[in-house]
């Protein structure tokens, strides 16, 4: 191990910690989730009500979407890796749950920071 | 006469260590796949196959080993993925390959440092992709764990990489 290795390493995990931190700190508890197939909006749900949900994605894929008590989850996919049901609870703003085959993108948004518009600039 | 056959044999051996190369990283592509899923970040993997690519850019050279990684990630797309896993593995693997020449070409890292450089740009390799392909910039909100995770792993598979490379003969000209 060289001296570099250890700047380098510390360097990259103060990067980590304090882009945690900042997320942390600036968190916002999110006022609705919308869903994405394949880069457009195709859907929005209030988090103040419970729901179970089907999406269908891209090319036929299907991800089940749950909200329960403020929070967002995918409990279920017809993809082979469930990445997206591991991605677990998802409740502030800007928090993502990705299903890359289905190209599926569920987001929260609102809450007490103003509107950002979705398009992509 | 003597020196041709001397050569000749030399490259046979380079051949040789290339297809153990390439078969190595589609065990450990075998093995990384049959990994639970508790990465639980879209990009997020242990990289294993990383191993092969630091030993090839420390054994064979620069321009073997990025010819060796891009082998790599279209066979393992063909046997275990598809067209769009390959378009992921393909920006963090050249954006991982370029961070880790330029890291051992810097000469301030041991084995273990390009290692990390290699991980870390492979995720956000990764992550860009998935950005971009998503029209997503929210996705920017995993970079602390993507970092994390590529830290770890580049660690790991430093360390792995450092005894793989020990075990392999040098060649001349290879640096």
């Amino acid at each position: 191990m060289k001296k570099g290795d250890w700047f380098l390493i510390g360097g990259v995990a103060l990067l980590a910690v304090a882009s945690l931190a900042f997320w942390g700190l600036t968190r916002q508890e999110g006022a609705q989730v919308t869903v994405e197939v394949d880069g457009q909006e195709v859907a929005s749900y209030p988090l103040s009500e419970d729901l179970s949900v089907e999406i269908t994605g891209w090319n036929g894929g299907t991800n089940q979407l749950e909200i329960r008590g403020g929070v967002a989850s995918v409990t279920g996919a017809s993809c082979p890796d469930q990445l997206c049901v591991h991605q677990g609870e998802i409740r502030y703003s800007g928090q993502t749950i990705v299903c890359l085959p289905n190209r599926v993108v569920v987001t929260v948004e609102g809450g007490t920071e103003p509107e950002v518009d979705g398009v992509a600039g | 006469m003597r020196d041709r056959k001397v050569q000749e044999r030399m490259r046979g051996r380079k051949t040789a260590l290339y297809g153990l190369l390439v078969a190595l990283a589609l065990v450990l592509s075998y093995v990384e796949a049959q990994i639970p899923a508790f990465f639980m970040v879209p990009g997020m993997k242990l990289g294993l196959t990383n191993v092969v690519v630091l030993a090839a850019l420390y054994r064979l050279g620069g321009r073997d080993a990025l010819i060796l990684n891009l082998v790599r990630i279209v066979l393992v797309a063909f046997t275990f993925g598809n067209l769009f896993s390959m378009l992921y593995s393909l920006a963090g693997g050249i954006l991982s390959f370029l961070a880790m020449a330029a890291g051992k070409k810097s000469g301030k890292f041991s084995i273990v440092g390009v290692s990390v450089l290699g991980g870390v740009a492979h995720n956000i390799g990764q992550i860009l992709v998935a950005m971009a392909v998503l029209e997503n910039r929210n996705l920017a909100w995993y970079l602390p764990f993507l970092l994390a995770s590529g830290l770890g792993a580049g660690v790991l598979v430093g360390v792995v990489g450092g005894q793989l490379v020990k075990r392999l003969p040098a060649w001349d000209g290879a640096r």
